[in-house]
């Protein structure tokens, strides 16, 4: 019979009208010594303000430098059965899809090796297992690993890519998100269990603007999907819109960042050179509007959150990448970035904090892009555009 | 490349881009060359990867 710990404080966290993180730790403590004490060590925590995890360490499986993170508690005394209570990420699939049978065998692996806790999905994207010890960590990766599983990226490394669902259940992608993510964590799968890197970094891929994966604010490299063309405009639809109650004027036009658009009524009309991508519109009137022509990605970088520097938001290098397989161009541009952060990147430095201490200019040069308008990140900022000695030779 | 992580123990914690570099400079050869060499040893155990606020390669302890 497993420890019960009294969790007056973690109880609050029950009353709320959302499902709760504490009722879940208490049905896996019901049958787990491990959650049990996990349980407890927090209410201890909440008791007295603190954390009492210790991170880090010497732990992992043999060749690999990422896919375990070392935690240990600080009371181990208290609670021995969390001493060790290792994290293990496993390389979620692109879009999160997963057959039941493959739940279920990882629920029954995680029953047997770990505290039946995991997290689905961590921010980082791989499928988390919480809490195990570090004898088990070799027996957990050679179950998963034989049923053709590979661990996640932790540590300085390349982290597991992630995207959001793309064409697999949404018509407005405008690129093959969940081909894309797979084949850049194929490519490099070096990078990913071997950490060489500065700090961490991460890829992120959206289908388009709306970006519903949040890689504009999360991801080292933010790739989304965009197109060259107009916004096609079916006006009957439009005026559906209308009828249904929809104020295209205010809940529209008003709202479009480039003020490309105009309403008389009756004609919704799209000066598309003036258009920016940002989706808003076609989001809002999925039955009228559609992007139409080449379609490809914008690729952006260096968004992350506080650290060295504030949280940053990713700027645009590349406007436009037509994106196909086998993405060489996307990864020649990737591997260039690397280089240029392992030259001159110090340690725990995020790229995207490299290029800000080193400038944009210096960063375009080294990786062979063209200085262009889109890349400036907002008005009266400077372009980073000057004139070399060889240019004014010329 | 285990003798500089024996040289380093207990001083300087190497990150994996530490050795390419120093390894790859004193023999002239190419950083991939290094990362393979590096790879096999960490595949037979005789240097491992640790964490503490950031990825290192170190000699195991005994």
């Amino acid at each position: 019979m497993p420890k019960k710990y009294e969790t007056p404080l973690l109880d609050e966290l029950e009353k709320g009208p959302f499902p709760s993180f504490v009722t879940e730790i208490k049905k896996a403590a019901a049958k787990s010594d491990m959650a049990a004490d996990e349980l407890g060590q927090l209410e201890k925590s909440y008791r007295d303000k603190r954390g009492y995890w210790k991170h880090g360490g010497i732990v992992g499986v043999r060749g690999y430098g990422s896919g375990v993170i070392g935690r240990y508690s600080s009371l181990a005394d208290q609670f021995p059965d969390v001493a060790n209570f290792h994290t293990v990420r496993i390389n979620c699939t692109s879009g999160f899809f997963y057959t039941s049978e493959f739940l279920k065998e990882m629920c029954d692996i995680w029953d047997k090796y770990g505290s039946g806790l995991t997290n689905l999905h961590g921010s980082t994207g791989d499928l988390v297992l919480l809490g195990t010890n570090t004898e088990n960590l070799e027996p957990i990766f050679a179950e998963f690993s034989s049923r053709g599983w590979d661990l996640g990226g932790s540590g300085s490394a390349l982290r597991t890519p992630s995207c959001c669902v793309g064409p697999a259940r949404c018509e407005w992608s405008n690129i093959n998100t969940l081909d894309i993510t797979y084949n850049v964590t194929q490519e490099f799968q070096d990078e990913m269990h071997r950490p060489a890197f500065p700090y961490k970094f991460k890829i992120k891929t959206a289908g388009c603007a709306v970006d519903c994966i949040a890689s504009i604010a999360r991801a080292d490299l933010s790739i989304i999907g965009t197109w060259k063309g107009k916004i096609a405009v079916d006006q009957g639809e439009a005026a559906n819109y209308a009828k249904k109650g929809m104020k295209i004027q205010e809940e529209i036009v008003n709202k479009c960042p480039s003020k490309c658009m105009s309403y008389d009524g009756k004609e919704l009309k799209i000066n598309d050179d003036d258009c920016v991508r940002c989706m808003h519109c076609i989001a809002k009137m999925t039955k009228a509007l559609k992007p139409t022509g080449e379609k490809g990605a914008t690729i952006l970088m260096g968004s992350k959150a506080p650290f060295v520097i504030g949280a940053t938001l990713s700027w645009v290098i590349v406007p436009f990448m037509k994106l196909e397989e086998p993405y060489d161009e996307l990864k020649d541009l990737i591997r260039k970035m690397w280089e240029f952060w392992d030259e001159y990147g110090k340690n725990r430095e995020r790229i995207g904090e490299l290029v800000i201490r080193k400038g944009m200019r210096e960063f375009l040069e080294f990786i062979g892009i063209d200085p262009v308008p889109q890349q400036v990140k907002e008005p009266r900022r400077d372009p980073f555009f000057f004139w070399t000695e060889a240019d004014l030779q010329k | 490349m285990y003798e500089l992580g024996e040289k380093s123990t207990g001083k300087k914690k190497l990150k994996s881009s530490d050795i390419q570099k120093t390894i790859s400079a004193d023999l002239s050869i190419t950083r991939d060359d290094v990362k393979a060499a590096l790879k096999d040893l960490v595949d037979e155990g005789k240097l491992i990867y640790t964490y503490f606020g950031g990825s290192f390669v170190e000699i195991p302890p005994k």
